[in-house]
């Protein structure tokens, strides 16, 4: 269901929660409302692209990583967008593992002129987020992970 | 997943049938590419135009298939739609791959 709710200062948002299962499946499924939503309020086709990329990107990790492949399966990832004007931001929840900060550190991007056979299989996920959004902040809260991604919108509404 | 494949002057043509090249489709993805390439010992063609996402997953799939492939075989990519195309530039993969705009191109450069 899509809520609209008046921010601070008068400025409309709209705002809407998803939940999946941590699982790629539910992931993928996820993705697609996403999409649907942010098209219906009127996101840019582009910035859908990229704010499905980088969230692809965050909820792989935290199904991978953070409920990770011994998990009971009964996890949950959580998601929260606010459409602003100026931008759409996304706040992710989970109750796995914290995130390593190393791993959401900037890593060296891989080396093409390496020999095909070296070439990395994964590790593409978190520069990936950070070239698709504006700002990117982690929290390990007693509740579980917080992410938040801002991407910003070129056409300034 | 479902790969198309055919043959063109001893490249094998592989069009993938499906919208999504992703973490839910990665290991059936690298099977399949894996069944489609064993036939032949030489150079195969993704077509990618029906493809509208590609994640790092998939990305990492696609980078296995070529692997597992062998030395000396060529993965060529081609009919990459502007989000995937997106996804190969910011990894710099598009630097590795030998990207084509779409299959018939590929053909018009092996003709027979």
């Amino acid at each position: 269901m899509i809520r609209y709710e008046r921010g601070r200062g008068g400025v409309n948002t709209r705002d809407f929660r998803l939940s999946a299962t941590a699982d790629a499946w539910a992931v993928r499924a996820l993705l697609g409302d996403l999409c649907r939503r942010l098209r219906a309020l009127g996101v840019e086709d582009a910035l859908c692209g990229s704010v499905e990329l980088a969230l692809a990107e965050a909820m792989n990790n935290i199904v991978e990583h953070a409920y990770g492949p011994d998990h009971d399966g009964t996890g949950v990832v959580r998601l929260r967008v606010r459409v602003w004007p100026d931008r759409v931001c996304a706040h992710l929840r989970d109750t796995g593992a914290p995130l390593p900060v190393s791993v959401s550190a900037v890593t060296p991007r891989p080396d093409p002129a390496r020999p095909v056979a070296d070439l990395p299989e994964g590790g593409f996920g978190w520069w990936l987020i950070r070239d698709m959004s504006s700002a990117v902040r982690y929290r390990r809260g007693r509740d579980g992970n917080h992410l938040w991604i801002a991407f910003s919108r070129q056409s300034g509404g | 997943m479902q790969l198309d494949t055919s043959d063109h002057n001893g490249l094998t043509l592989i069009s993938v049938c499906a919208d999504r090249v992703d973490a839910a489709a990665a290991i059936r993805f690298k099977d399949a590419m894996r069944a489609a390439t064993a036939h032949s010992d030489g150079d195969a063609v993704l077509d990618l135009a029906r493809v509208s996402f590609v994640d790092s997953s998939g990305l990492g799939a696609i980078v296995s298939a070529m692997k597992q492939m062998g030395e000396g075989r060529r993965l060529i990519l081609a009919g990459l739609t502007p989000n995937v195309a997106k996804v190969f530039r910011l990894t710099r993969m598009d630097r590795v791959f030998e990207i084509h705009d779409d299959l018939a191109h590929v053909q018009a450069r092996f003709p027979g």
